[in-house]
């Protein structure tokens, strides 16, 4: 790990402890909001808990695990140190600062905004300033990957960069484009009315802001579990990846299409033009593209060791595929949850559709199946890859680790399909309060009761897999092998040159914004008349 | 492959034109047929068109002439207290000498200012009917509403109006199945919106009354018609129980 193995080891660590706090939160708010427990005295402690739960889940959790794995890939496939260490080093202790800043003022009862912010209402400024700082932290790691890929093509020019850092350094650079949104909205939107120099907040103009960060944020999450696929998964089970140049192809199409594509979260809002939404639907769909590239490129890599341990027939290879292997197991339930998700997906996106589960808890299960499911999985799966490497010894038995596998993947089906459901039947989300007793809400009880047992199985997977990662520490020492990445089948000396920089797709990630999003924002700043007083949380007058 | 950027951006093109084509052409058309390519034009692209004109207040009686904004009180001067004091004095008969009342008039010791102000706005204005209020108000300007509802917030409020029993359920939790919402979530024990009272220690036969008034739309100046709304799906029993809470009365 070179010179990154303490840093990589402090921003994993304080992923996965803030990630364990924020799942019991999780379990919680199931829990006092189902027919098992009474209603809560004060909703707002209900809200606080769900402010808090998005805020970590959404920002600081998977921001950690992308820049500590990110920091991971640029030393193991550059190999060599990183530049800028003390530079690293600020940026985590930002992150760190901001969550607690955040943390103390949402618990206080001070910003329970939600995660994502819902202007009009605004809460203390220090909770905002908490995001702010946890993003600026972010941004430092974006220029670190930038600079330390810069540095290593001015030694080898006209080299190929490695594919993980190539995807990577896409992934940074694609948060560095989307968080503008959520940052331009906090500081010239709430922060100017939190702090008490206005009173009025665009709120239109605001969510269509949030909007820009509010998709492509999915897509920055998704990067280190789609790296997880294409360079953990192949060698771990002793294959190799089936193109190089399809990896590249799915990532850079991400950069392109994440953008242009947010305001599908706006199909109900009246500020943006039906036209818009349209095209941005469009474009949604073009995300299927990358993501089917993927299925296909790590179905394929994985076909290729199951032939060789002898599997047969069309499907009957699968049987083949090393399944106690907790990389392909975990592997197996991501694909399986999304491709459930992904289907759930197709009716968001479709704007006739969405109106029909639009703010149900249809898409609270939707989003957990594919990021507390899909993506979170293999967040484990880094975490397991890499522990050895940062700590220098063996994790426990590998049946805990299954166990905590299966554990999560039949959690996380049992939490979120009682959500679609109850969702199609039209249970709002981010409620506190349901009256079970009530004929029309009666039917949901058992579902809602079945997804507060499916959330406990996913604590109990959580605690374990903390567990099975603080206990590695009393383990024996084992000596460190350098850190290795898949090869590819083919590894070609040359790939196309748009495929080995980002000039192209960081191009295309722009201009393709500011055609989708350039008229919307453009329009909602001429118009003078949509502000509205700001309602503030948290007791001001 | 060679050239697979160049590809890829012309394809992208491509795609946003023949993507712009049936978001901002075809499809306005087919839905807004007969209403002329301009209407279509603007529902695409979100420009305000008609509907700005439609969207205008209804004709007819308005709840209240009051804005209620978060500058709604303007900067205080530390003397409006103390002229607020001194025409306060004609309120003193029925509200107590500090605002502390003692029959069944409100206790206005230490309520938010915006909730004085506003309400003796729509006092005279005539948009809350009080034979005795509207008499009391005729005679005051704007200023000085401003310096009585400031002195009373400047009080405090009474030690015991602050303790009272357990909570009944429809002040602790409302009735979501009604859409009423728990009664501290804009009254200030959870959250305060603007122009909501402090309403523990306000005598019951008050509250009671107010809440009966509310929900037969006797009284009408909230502006979003929100008391009304909760009134009027509140039972008579909540509503005791509501007003017998908030005056600190034990049954």
């Amino acid at each position: 790990m070179y010179n990154a193995r303490r840093l990589v080891l402090a921003h994993l660590s304080l992923a996965f402890a803030a990630f364990a706090l924020a799942l019991l939160l999780g379990e919680w708010q199931m829990l006092v909001r189902s027919p098992l427990h009474a209603w809560i005295d004060n909703a707002d402690y209900y809200y606080r808990s769900v402010t808090a739960h998005g805020t970590v889940m959404g920002y600081v959790f998977p921001t950690l695990v992308a820049m500590g794995f990110g920091y991971a890939i640029s030393v193991s496939t550059l190999q060599r140190d990183l530049i800028g260490t003390r530079f690293a080093w600020l940026g985590f202790w930002l992150l760190a600062i901001g969550t607690a800043l955040a943390a103390v003022t949402v618990a206080a009862g001070r910003a329970s905004v939600l995660y994502t912010f819902y202007p009009p209402l605004v809460g203390n400024a220090l909770y905002y300033i908490g995001v702010v700082l946890v993003v600026v932290g972010s941004w430092i790691w974006v220029a670190l990957m930038s600079v330390n890929l810069a540095a290593w093509r001015k030694d080898n020019p006209g080299q190929k960069v490695p594919f993980a850092m190539f995807a990577n350094v896409a992934g940074a650079y694609l948060w560095a484009w989307t968080a503008i949104g959520a940052a331009v909205e906090i500081l010239f939107q709430i922060l100017p009315v939190a702090l008490g120099f206005k009173s009025t907040v665009d709120a239109g103009l605001a969510r269509v802001l949030f909007s820009w960060t509010l998709h492509a944020i999915v897509y920055f999450w998704l990067v280190p579990a789609y790296l997880a696929y294409y360079t953990i998964l192949p060698r771990a089970i002793g294959s190799k990846l089936y193109s190089d140049t399809m990896a590249r192809v799915a990532f850079a199409l991400f950069l392109a299409f994440a953008m242009p594509i947010g305001i599908h979260h706006l199909f109900d809002d009246p500020m943006v033009g039906s036209g818009v939404k349209v095209m941005h639907a469009i474009f949604t769909a073009m995300v299927a593209v990358p993501t089917f590239i993927t299925v296909f490129t790590i179905s394929a890599s994985v076909e290729l060791a199951a032939r060789q341990r002898g599997g047969r027939g069309v499907l009957g290879w699968l049987k083949a595929l090393p399944w106690e292997n907790p990389a392909m197991l975990a592997a197996g339930f991501s694909f399986a949850m999304l491709g459930l998700g992904g289907a759930g997906g197709l009716i968001n996106m479709s704007y006739q559709l969405d109106s029909t589960v639009h703010n149900t808890q249809w898409i609270t299960g939707h989003f957990h199946l594919i990021f507390a499911g899909a993506i979170v999985i293999m967040y484990f799966v880094i975490a397991y890859d890499l522990w050895p490497q940062l700590t220098g010894r063996a994790l426990g038995a590998l049946s805990l680790i299954r166990a905590q596998l299966w554990l999560w993947f039949v959690g996380m089906l049992i939490m979120t399909l009682p959500w679609h459901v109850v969702g199609l039947l039209g249970m709002p989300r981010r409620m506190a309060y349901y009256d079970y007793s009530h004929p029309a809400i009666a039917p949901d009880a058992w579902l809602v009761i079945a997804s507060v047992i499916g959330g406990a199985l996913l604590v109990v997977s959580g605690l374990l897999f903390i567990y099975v990662l603080a206990s590695s520490f009393r383990a024996k020492p084992v000596p460190v092998e350098p850190y290795r990445l898949s090869a590819a089948l083919h590894e070609s000396r040359l790939v196309p040159r748009a495929l080995n920089g980002f000039g192209v797709w960081a191009g295309l990630m722009i201009a393709l914004t500011v055609v989708n999003y350039g008229f919307p924002i453009w329009q909602l700043l001429q118009i003078r008349t949509t502000s509205v007083p700001a309602v503030y949380v948290g007791g001001r007058q | 492959m060679k050239q697979f950027g160049l590809w890829t951006v012309l394809a992208v093109v491509g795609m946003v034109i023949a993507g712009g084509l049936v978001s901002y052409v075809w499809l306005p058309q087919v839905q807004y047929e007969g209403q002329g390519l301009l209407a279509a034009w603007c529902s695409a692209f979100g420009v305000p068109g008609n509907w700005a004109k439609e969207s205008a207040p209804p004709a007819g009686r308005i709840p209240s002439d009051v804005i209620l904004s978060h500058d709604l009180m303007g900067e205080a001067h530390p003397s409006d207290v103390a002229r607020g004091a001194t025409l306060a004095a004609s309120c003193a008969g029925c509200h107590g000498p500090t605002g502390g009342a003692g029959g069944n008039a409100p206790r206005l010791a230490g309520q938010y200012a915006t909730v004085v102000y506003k309400q003796l706005r729509d006092f005279k204005s005539g948009m809350r009917s009080s034979a005795i209020m509207s008499a009391m108000t005729s005679t005051l300007a704007d200023a000085d509403m401003r310096a009585i509802a400031l002195y009373y917030a400047s009080l405090r409020r009474p030690a015991a109006a602050e303790s009272a029993g357990p909570e009944p359920a429809i002040v602790k939790w409302g009735a979501p199945m009604r859409n009423i919402p728990p009664c501290g979530a804009c009254h200030g024990d959870i959250e305060h919106t603007m122009a909501s009272p402090w309403l523990k220690g306000e005598p019951e036969a008050y509250l009671r009354g107010e809440l009966t008034a509310f929900a037969s739309d006797t009284r009408h100046n909230d502006i979003n018609a929100q008391m009304r709304a909760v009134a009027r799906s509140m039972s008579a029993d909540e509503i005791s129980q509501a007003a017998a809470y908030y005056s600190g009365a034990r049954r």
